[in-house]
This record gives C-alpha cells, sequence and structure tokens, in this order.
C-alpha cells in the first residue's frame, strides 16, 4: 500500500467553513475499530473529488467532505461520536 | 479570469470540440484516490458478476488473459475539471464478459479491492462502451492507476472507471456508490456537466 495521504489537519479548511470551531481538535471514536483520537491525526485523501478520511488504525472511512459550487456534503458514517472542545459555558 | 483563460486555451490546443463544457486539457496524468492502493497479487485477483438471482460468475486472472482483448483509444474526462485525450487502453470489452451472463437487472454497482463503489445502469456498461482495462499506454496498468485492472467507461465522468475493480453486481433496484451518496451526480455525463446531486 501507498502512504499518500494528508493528515486530518488537511481538514480544518473544508470543516472550518461548516462548524463554527476548529474540528481538527475534535476526539472521534472510529465505528470500524473503536480507535480513539482527534481528527488530525486522520489519514485524509483529497482534495479531489472530495475529502476522504480515514482511520489510522483500521483505514475504514470515518468522515468524507464534498464541496459543491453551493453546498457541502458531510457524511459522519465511520465517528461514533464526536468530542467536540469549546470554551465554559455561561452560568445559567 | 482564470477559468475563462484555461478553457480558451483548451479549445487552441486543437481539441475539435472534444472538451465537455467546464473541462481544461491536461498532458500528465493525475491521480485521484480516497484510500490507500491496494495491491493485489494476480494469483489471487478474481473478478466477479453476481447477478440479481445470486448467481456468481468469476474469472481469475489467467481466465481474463485468454479473453479477447481490444485496445481503446478514448478520452477521459475527470469530474475535477481535466480532461485527456486519445488515452490508449487495451482491456476485456464487458460485452464478452456479460456474453454469458443471463440477467434482466437494469442497475449495476461496480466494486473494487479497497472497498470503493460506483454505479451505473446496466445499459452504460454494454454495446462497446465499458472495458475492463489491464494495459495503458503500452504498460502494464500501475497501481495507481488502478492495476492490475480498472474499469473503463469513458462516456462518463471519469470516477465511473473504478480502479481495482473487483466485481459488479445486478441489481433490480439503482444503488448509489461511494461518491454517489456524498454529493456527486448519479450518473455523470460530462456533456451535461453532471457533476453534483441536481445538475
Amino acid at each position: 500500500m501507498t502512504d499518500d495521504h494528508l493528515d486530518g489537519n488537511a481538514l480544518a479548511g473544508p470543516l472550518r467553513e461548516i462548524f463554527a470551531v476548529d474540528m481538527t481538535a475534535a476526539v472521534g471514536r472510529c465505528a470500524g475499530c473503536g480507535l480513539t483520537g482527534p481528527l488530525a491525526t486522520l489519514h485524509v485523501y483529497g482534495p479531489g473529488p472530495g475529502f476522504t478520511a480515514r482511520c489510522p488504525g483500521c483505514e475504514e472511512v470515518v468522515l468524507r467532505v464534498v464541496r459543491g459550487p453551493d453546498a457541502a456534503w458531510l457524511d459522519l458514517r465511520g465517528a461514533v461520536s464526536l468530542r467536540i472542545p469549546l470554551t465554559d459555558a455561561e452560568p445559567s | 479570469m482564470g477559468i475563462i483563460s484555461r478553457g480558451f486555451q483548451g479549445r487552441r490546443r486543437g481539441s475539435d470540440g472534444r472538451l465537455p463544457p467546464g473541462q481544461y486539457l491536461v498532458h500528465d496524468f493525475p491521480v485521484l484516490s480516497a484510500g490507500p492502493t491496494p495491491r493485489v497479487p494476480l494469483d489471487r485477483w478474481e473478478f466477479t458478476i453476481d447477478t440479481e438471482d445470486g448467481r456468481r460468475h468469476r474469472w481469475s486472472w489467467q481466465d481474463l488473459m485468454k479473453l479477447p482483448s481490444e485496445t481503446p483509444t478514448v478520452d477521459i474526462h475527470c469530474v475535477t475539471k481535466w480532461s485527456k485525450l486519445d488515452t490508449a487502453w487495451q482491456g476485456v470489452s464487458l460485452d464478452v464478459l456479460f456474453e454469458e451472463v443471463e440477467s434482466a437487472a437494469e442497475y449495476a454497482l461496480i466494486h473494487s479491492y479497497g472497498g470503493y463503489t460506483t454505479n451505473l445502469p446496466v445499459e452504460d456498461l454494454l454495446d462497446g462502451k465499458a472495458w475492463l482495462a489491464y494495459r495503458y499506454d503500452g504498460d502494464d496498468l500501475a497501481p495507481e492507476h488502478g492495476g492490475p485492472a480498472r474499469l473503463l467507461v469513458p462516456h462518463v465522468y471519469f470516477w465511473k472507471s473504478a480502479k481495482w475493480v473487483r466485481g459488479i453486481r445486478l441489481l433490480d433496484e439503482d444503488e448509489p456508490g461511494f461518491w454517489e451518496t456524498a454529493g456527486y451526480h448519479n450518473y455523470g455525463d460530462p456533456w451535461r456537466e453532471q457533476r453534483y446531486e441536481g445538475d
């Protein structure tokens, strides 16, 4: 197998357009093998036709992002959940 | 401005109306992948066609090499907007492989080593429109371009020409493939610029 992928930091731009915070620090769990880690550690293929981000442990697809001219498609098929770091919530 | 001048350059190079709308010419052969390149030893390679009623047709690499081959020279068009003219291939027409397949299915889901999938109507695979290609430009097809064998369906965008192809499932109902489930057009005719869902 070749290893001609980018790292998960390549997702910063396309995900910045969709989410309010930097998603590369979000910690996800692979639905394939259970490996847990920040999105920045994913193996990313792309940019064209879209970004495909794979688990560094099992190479299953964790997420995909396709940017069309007037919409983005986001597929989170391989992420059980994402822990997204946020600043302290305002006390209610 | 960049887009306008690229298109203009393409026409001036003498593509003679062979460039679909929005495309520009390249002379190299870009490599696009959605995952690691599978390495498939020929003694373990196989190609299958599964019919809608569960019958499996199977070809080993040796079986494939015994079949009559063709040498199509075709223009290819990537949805990321590059086109390459007069690409020279060798492979087996899918008409030959389908000769022994009895099926009334209208849809095909093509699947590859490595897990990639793409869908097409069966009629787009027949009548001299599609090949199982194993040589490119006089050499064995390189792994980064889909070797040992890839599908070649040049009349639709090149994501339909699945690299590292492993088989075809014939289906009564259409089932979208890898890019078709992530915003890309279900059919992908470059002359109608069917890039994204809804185009």
